[in-house]
Formats: C-alpha cells, structure tokens, sequence
C-alpha cells in the first residue's frame, strides 16, 4: 500500500505548496517533455538532482522516498526489459557493454524523473486546490467533481483493501501461497469485497450529492479563488526557459554519453 | 491461554496505539475490552491472532510467540470476526462463504460439508444455504461472517463490535449465543462500545483509554465505577444511572442487572410499606 502513500495529502506549507497548481503542473509538462526530449543518461540525471531541491524545500522528503521506493519494483523491471530487449531483439545485438548498461540504465531513470516530478505535483497540490485550478481553467465542472473525487478516495480505498486483507488473513488466507497462478487467484477474496464496497460506497456518494442539491445551478462560484502571484510568473518563466533551452540543446549540441567520457579521460 | 506482555505498537505512521499493555487472558474467560474510539482496542485484539505484532514486548497463544509464527496457524486457534461483514464476504453462496475458512486450514471435502450444515444449522442460516451472501439482510450478512469462522471450532473467538447496526432482538440472540459459546469452554472476547450489552453480558470487563488499559475486573466493578466511567468516557448502563440517582435513598449503586436492579427495588418498597 505504500504506493498509494503518495496521494494522501497532508496539509504543510511550504514556497513550493504555495504556488498555483496550473504553474506547478506546467512546470510538470515542461519536465516531462525533457524527460522523453533526451534518451541520454547524462541529461536525465540532471533532471532527477535538480529536482531534489524542490522536495525539500517544500519539506515532503519523506513522502517523497516513500513513492520513490514504491516506484523501485517497477524502475528495476524497465531496467531488466531494456537491457535484455536490446541486447537479444535488435537487429545488431549489444553485448552487455557499459553503453548498453547506460543506457538502460537511463531509460530507467526517464521513469524516475517522471515519477519523481508528478509525486512532487502531488504531494504539494492538496486536491481541493488542484480542483479549484480545474475548475478555473474552465474544465466542466462535472469533470473536476469526478476527478477530486477519485484522488480524494483513493487512500480511503487503500485503507478498505487492507482491512479487507485483515480480514480474510483471519479466515486462513495465505496471499504468498502458491505458484503464480495461484498467487493471483487469492487476491479474489480481496478484491470482490473492495470493488462491491466501492460501487456500494459510490452510490451512497450520489444520494448524498443529490441531497445536498448538487448541480442545482449552472454558474458555481467558489470562496477561495486562485490568483497568480509574483512566485507563480517567476516559475512560468523560469519553466518556458527551460523548455526552450532544452529544445535548442536537443536540435543543436550533440550529448556526450557517459562511456565515452570516461574513455575519453 | 493468550498472554500479552508489556506490548507497544506502533502503526507505520508513527501513531503509538499501545504503550505498555500486559494481559493475561485463561481459557474459557470472556472478556470485553471497552473504551473511547482510538483506545487502542481493534490494535490490542489485532496482536491475538498476529495481524498485527509488537513492537515492543510480546504476546504468547499457548505459549507460542506471534512475532515467530504465522497468521494463518494462529487463526486456527483464534477466529477473528470482523465488524464489517462487507470487508470479507465474496463467494457466490453462504455455503461457500463458510467453506472457506475451512478450505484455506487444509479440511478434507467430508469434514468441510459436515461443518458447514453445523455452523448454518448454529446460527440459523440453513434455508439460506444456497442463496448469494450479497442477497442477505445486514444482521443476516453478520450471521454468515460468524458462521464462516465459527465453522473451523476455533478455542478462541474475537468479536469486534459485533453489536453494531443489530436491532433489539439480534443483539439479544447474540447475547444468548454468546454466553453459550461461552459456557461450551470457549475462550470469547468482544470489542465493543455498547455498554447495556456488555451489562448484560456480565463479563470480565478490560477498560482501554489512550492505549493503555486502566481497569481489568468485572463489569459489575467497571461500569459503576464513577471515576473509570468518566476517564474512559464511557456513560454507565441505563440500570446504574437510576441507582446513582436513587443513592439518597440509600440504595446501592453499583447495579448493573436489570433482574438484581428489580428485586431491589421490589424490596425496598415492600420495606416502605410495612
């Protein structure tokens, strides 16, 4: 359950929880969009450290390795993938060589880098605020609902699947018995109750919205409105920047890899 | 025989839910653990069938550690009847859903059908053998999730808020049912709120407050106890109010039977008539 960690938002403040969702997020594009720019190790690493301020200056670091960690099962599956993808199916096959090991080495942390930038959106966006900048950015309000919604049940959901599994360990169930096929088919149990207690849960959500006359008018104002402020334009354009940076290096300088650095010495 | 031995827990999130709990439960008591939400009862009970294990101290089923033992060989000894039935309900009949547990501890097919008309004919759901658990009423649905643990004879049962969204009558059959398991030798711990039942019940009453347990005795002790009441908010039963209102008069206070409280009663007016 440690994955789901990640979206339980706790109210801290910080500069970096201050800022405007929208700016935040487009700073999030404008990472990701390098991310999947470069396919080299040494720009990809760049990325992932300089991130690492912004984790701790908004004080979620903990959070933040939680995610990371839960991240690393999958992180180590798309390094293992690549690096034997590229080495048995291309058309010239690598001997296992320190580019190869390179460069599935960067392809792993192309995921990193994307994991790493949208936990920090998450982690210090709390969901009202991402709603309200939906909403604001003139995204239907249904649309919103439904979106805040579902990020704001997760971790509730997350605690359900854990009771759930409390309860039928108690029965005898025994998750990690088994080969593969059995191991998947004694999540059943668990996963039967979870999904029944969420549609049961989702309509109790509905009569409790239409009590409370939900979209009973068509304009919906709201008591906090966001606004940009001095902080906010800073990041925009420190963000378009970046981006346009980035594209100029990608179009003009080519990228050292690290191998040949190293040999270069 | 459970024992607890000066136990800390503390959940990942770094909340201490218990600090320093020892307990010693024999066989064949029936206990009640009772306090304030967040008492640390679910997290005590919990460390019974090892769901959850100490952080510190440790907690012996018949003289086997938790911590070196799996859930599922403690489950045998010590069923676990959650509050929710919802949260473990999933097969497509009842028959199956008490089969389960019974698959799961390794019965063979002959056992399994004998024990399964056992526990449905014990709590009463025999008509509805076939019928989906989804399909039942709410106390039906409770019945089932009792059944389907009751089914492997645990020694030890834990009912956790078994009260809960039960009417009148269920929960006076549940009493009923419970101090005949009881009486048959079972070890029976309940978790629970519900101070007119625990009254009812009479049990060995362990009173939690703030993870730590303040009292151990007989409810008759703990739920007249003023000061307890008060520091494990806990309002005492309906019966115990009257008499700490009728104190004045000089009637006792610490009544918590109906029965007992209706001969008082009837006593001391035929001792104001004469």
């Amino acid at each position: 359950m440690s994955v789901f960690e990640g979206f339980r938002f706790r109210t801290v403040t910080s500069p970096i929880h201050m800022l405007d969702p929208r700016v935040k997020f487009f700073f999030v594009i404008v990472i990701f969009v390098m991310a999947i720019l470069f396919g080299q190790l040494l720009p990809l690493l760049f990325l992932f450290l300089v991130q690492i301020p912004i984790v701790f200056a908004a004080g979620v670091q903990r959070q933040w390795a939680r995610s990371m960690k839960g991240a690393m099962f999958l992180a180590a599956l798309i390094f293992l993938f690549n690096f034997a993808f590229t080495y048995f199916f291309t058309e010239y096959p690598r001997l296992p060589s320190g580019p190869l090991i390179e460069y599935s080495f960067a392809m792993t942390l192309r995921f990193l880098v994307l994991v790493e930038s949208f936990s920090i959106f998450f982690l210090t966006t709390s969901p009202d605020r991402l709603g309200l900048a939906l909403e604001q950015s003139h995204v239907p309000y249904e649309f919103c609902f439904a979106f805040t919604t579902a990020v704001r049940f997760v971790p509730v959901l997350a605690e359900e699947a854990q009771t759930i599994m409390d309860a039928q360990k108690a029965r005898g169930l025994e998750l990690e018995r088994g080969n593969f096929i059995r191991k998947v088919r004694n999540y059943i149990p668990i996963l039967i109750p979870l999904i029944v207690s969420a549609i049961r849960r989702s309509l109790e959500l509905a009569e409790a919205m239409e009590s409370r006359a939900w979209g009973a008018t068509e304009k919906r104002t709201n008591l906090y409105v966001l606004k940009l402020k001095r902080a906010d334009y800073v990041l925009a354009v420190v963000s378009v920047l970046a981006l346009v940076f980035a594209v100029y290096v990608w179009l003009y300088i080519p990228i050292p890899s690290l191998s040949t650095l190293l040999r270069g010495s | 025989m459970i024992e607890v031995k000066d136990v800390y827990f503390t959940y990942p999130n770094g909340v201490e839910a218990l600090s320093g709990v020892s307990l010693t439960i024999r066989n064949g008591d029936f206990v009640a653990v009772m306090g304030q939400n967040g008492a640390g009862k679910t997290t005590l009970v919990k460390q019974f069938n090892g769901l959850l294990k100490p952080t510190k101290g440790e907690v012996l089923v018949d003289g086997v550690k938790t911590r070196e033992t799996s859930i599922a060989s403690l489950a045998r000894k010590v069923g676990f009847v959650f509050q929710n039935p919802d949260h473990q309900l999933f097969c497509e009949t009842v028959e199956e859903e008490i089969a389960f547990g019974l698959r799961n501890f390794g019965f063979d097919q002959k056992t399994i059908k004998r024990r399964v008309t056992w526990a449905l004919n014990l709590l009463g759901l025999t008509e509805y053998r076939q019928t989906s658990p989804f399909m039942l009423s709410g106390g039906e649905r409770k019945r089932v999730a009792l059944a389907s643990v009751l089914a492997w004879n645990p020694k030890v049962v834990i009912l956790d808020e078994p009260t809960i969204g039960q009417d009148h009558q269920q929960k006076e059959k549940l009493r009923q049912f419970i101090v005949q398991l009881n009486a048959q030798g079972k070890t029976v711990v309940v978790v629970t709120h519900d101070v007119e039942f625990v009254a009812e019940c009479n049990p060995r009453v362990v009173l939690m407050s703030r993870g730590k347990i303040v009292a151990d005795g007989t409810a008759e002790k703990i739920l007249t106890d003023h000061d307890l009441t008060v520091q494990a908010s806990i309002t005492p039963p309906q019966v115990t109010r009257i008499f700490v209102g009728l104190a004045d008069l000089g009637l006792p206070t610490n009544v918590i039977d109906v029965y007992e409280a209706r001969r008082i009663l009837l006593d001391f007016l035929g001792a104001k008539a004469k």
